[in-house]
């Protein structure tokens, strides 16, 4: 019974990792470069829903809409002012200005929301299920519920639409999508704009299960989330599932069977196996460069 | 394009420059390079204050933002009523200047160099435990008196004469909480989780596991955190499975809030126990305070209690701030008392240095007796306070004498 317990609690970790994971690995497949603001878009989006929730009185579900919007512009205005001229500059400089970012934002709430605590009411309003001694909340279910829809949606819009076929083919060669008439520019702005609008929907899901907000709080679920993105192989969108599903269930046994204290560690660990082994991640692809 | 970027750029370093000019009058007033300090004192800061040119400079500093930002606040306001009573009565005048460290070490000895540039001649503070302990180091070699009013480790007095504690120490803390549950709850199982990245959770967790085995009791479940930790799932099945009737908590409130959270999401419900750093939680913003229902915690202030100095404490803060005052501002409230009873019983004046009237009150402190709100009859011995502790537990979401 502990051991499904803590497989549930896992699940439902790794579904939300799997959800912030994607943001990372969409950007980067597309705009090949590394969004070190993810994490902190998903705490802007947290914060959004929270002031709407507490101080404007909206019901849950619209608050999550009125954070995905609000995140959305964020994500493309900081595409637009801070990545598009870096555009064709080293990746370092990108590297660089994406942390700039990051500090940018916790700066920004940590001068509106001020460093207090806020407790996070959860959106998730139906009562846990019992079966025997095993409890699953609601949160569980539907953060689980969520990864499962946003991953087959997210699947179907990059395999079906027009404009999902306009992000694989800048995905795979930016220069030949260009000559084949795909605007590049447009392509990355609506990643960024999904990206973005998948953070508030992590930010509200991790905050309802884990409810305290400080404008650190999309830091570390952020460098865990790359991490899953990493370990499933970055670029990929069933990777990213796979490593954020497993990502959450290996700290959730690591701390129950092993050690708490060395829980991260471990899940740092299992990375590095996997990098020496499948150098691209569980479902990264192999791209040989011609010379 | 080009021009209206640089254009912004221009309005924006006019704009901070205003920003700059603006924060100078506000923040206390900087040494100059040669360390001349006493010259730009008295006159910039005065005006905040009803004292008059020769007031005693009390320096406070505390987490007035951050995430034990209730304690720095509770206990500013609780030393501000002091102050102000203190001042209302003539005689002795208080300038009071209180400064943010965010529960931080390195901004704790900032805000406590610009105190020192200010000025002070006794420092009341810090409010937490590893800013505190940063901090004393410094007033120690400056010679500057030190009383916190709830930094509870060891290490804050530890070979330093110059730094006394207002409140329990962790040890104190750590057995008392130990006897009182073996006392209070005959045959419980007890779980514990603590922070074992944090010296203030893991010093009550020694004290108390040693005196629990002492006394016999039955723990049947250890696990731990860390600052970072957000899911307390493990650690919340593990005190579950293992069946504990008492969990008990030496953490601040913030993870608390987490745990009692996690508990109540898996329909568990054990008594929770926590120490002073549980108090807060009731004032958590957005907290649903029917989760801390039940909850008990050892303090020596409890806000209902019916002598007249706490009541009439207790209505001037809700007057004046809104809300219930917890432990933390009692203790404040203590620590300007018993500075106040010290230096008028040594004779010192307001002109004397810091260093003089810091020998002064090592020597009223190591021999006087003080009673105030948080216990009677209070002695010193070693920087450490000797009073009687008492359990609160929290009923329809106020602080209530247990038993």
């Amino acid at each position: 019974m502990a051991f499904l317990s803590n497989l549930i609690n896992g699940l439902s970790l790794g579904s939300i990792y799997a959800i912030i994971a994607l943001g990372y690995t969409m950007v980067y497949g597309i705009a090949k470069m590394l969004n070190f603001a993810h994490g902190d878009v998903i705490m802007i989006g947290a914060y959004v829903s929270f002031v709407s929730i507490y101080s404007l009185g909206t019901p849950p579900l619209l608050a999550l809409l009125i954070a995905m919007c609000v995140c959305t512009i964020l994500g493309v205005v900081i595409e637009r002012l801070a990545y598009r001229p870096l555009r064709s500059a080293a990746s370092l400089a990108v590297l660089i200005t994406a942390i700039g970012v990051s500090y940018l934002l916790q700066n920004i709430a940590l001068l509106l929301w001020t460093a207090n605590t806020k407790v996070y009411p959860s959106i998730v309003e139906f009562e846990p299920l019992h079966f025997g001694g095993l409890t699953i909340t609601g949160e569980t279910i539907v953060s689980i519920l969520a990864c499962i829809v946003i991953m087959v949606g997210l699947t179907l819009f990059t395999g079906k639409t027009k404009t999902g076929k306009a992000m694989r083919a800048v995905s795979e060669n930016r220069q030949a999508a260009e000559l084949m008439g795909i605007s590049v520019n447009r392509t990355i702005t609506i990643t960024f704009a999904i990206g973005s609008a998948l953070a508030a929907v992590a930010g509200v899901l991790y905050c309802s299960m884990y409810p305290v907000l400080i404008p650190t709080t999309g830091s570390i679920p952020g460098i865990k989330a790359f991490t899953a993105a990493v370990l499933g192989g970055i670029g990929s969108i069933p990777g990213t599932l796979v490593g954020g599903l497993l990502l959450g269930i290996i700290e959730i046994f690591g701390k129950a069977y092993i050690n708490q204290e060395l829980s991260d560690a471990i899940v740092f660990a299992v990375l590095i196996i996997i990098l020496l082994v499948k150098p691209n991640g569980l479902m990264g692809k192999k791209v040989t460069e011609k010379v | 394009m080009k021009k209206l970027v640089s254009l912004v750029l221009v309005l924006v370093m006019v704009a901070s420059l205003f920003v700059a000019c603006a924060g100078d009058t506000s923040e206390p007033a900087q040494a100059d390079d040669n360390g001349n300090v006493a010259a730009n004192d008295a006159s910039e800061n005065n005006e905040n204050t009803a004292a008059s040119g020769d007031a005693l400079k009390i320096g406070f500093i505390g987490p007035l933002t951050g995430g034990a930002a209730v304690y720095g606040n509770s206990a500013k306001n609780g030393a501000q009523i002091a102050v102000d009573e203190i001042n209302a009565m003539g005689g002795l005048q208080i300038d009071f200047n209180a400064q943010d460290d965010e529960h931080d070490a390195e901004k704790s000895v900032n805000a406590y160099n610009n105190l020192m540039d200010w000025g002070m001649q006794i420092l009341c503070g810090c409010v937490t435990t590893t800013p505190c302990v940063a901090v004393s180091a410094e007033s120690n070699l400056d010679r500057v008196f030190t009383l916190t009013p709830s930094a509870s480790s060891p290490d804050v007095t530890a070979d330093k004469d110059n730094t006394y504690q207002i409140c329990f120490n962790d040890p104190n803390q750590g057995s008392a909480s130990a006897q009182y549950i073996s006392e209070h709850f005959a045959d419980a199982k007890v779980a514990i989780i603590y922070n074992n990245g944090d010296a203030y959770s893991t010093g009550i967790y020694t004290t108390f596991t040693a005196k629990a085995q002492e006394l016999g009791m039955n723990i049947v479940s250890v696990s731990t955190c860390t600052d970072d930790t957000n899911d307390f799932s493990v650690q919340v099945a593990d005190a579950m499975n293992a069946e504990a009737d008492v969990v008990f908590l030496p953490i601040y409130y913030t993870p608390a809030s987490l745990i009692l959270n996690q508990a109540n999401s898996v329909s568990y419900k054990p008594v929770f126990f926590g120490v002073d750093g549980m108090d807060g939680i009731l004032t958590l913003e957005g907290f649903d305070t029917s989760l801390a229902e039940g909850v008990m915690l050892l303090t020596p202030f409890a806000a209902d209690a019916q002598d007249e100095a706490t009541q009439n404490f207790v209505s001037t803060y809700v007057e004046k701030y809104g809300e219930v005052p917890n432990q933390f501002a009692a203790d404040a409230y203590d620590c300007i008392y018993a500075l106040y009873q010290a230096f008028t019983a040594s004779g010192m004046s307001t002109s004397d240095s810091a260093a003089d009237i810091c020998e002064a009150m090592i020597a009223q402190f190591s021999s006087m007796t003080f009673s105030g709100l948080t216990g009677a009859d209070m002695t010193w011995v070693d920087g450490q306070v000797d009073k009687a502790p008492a359990a609160v537990i929290i009923k329809d979401g106020v602080y209530v004498a247990a038993d």
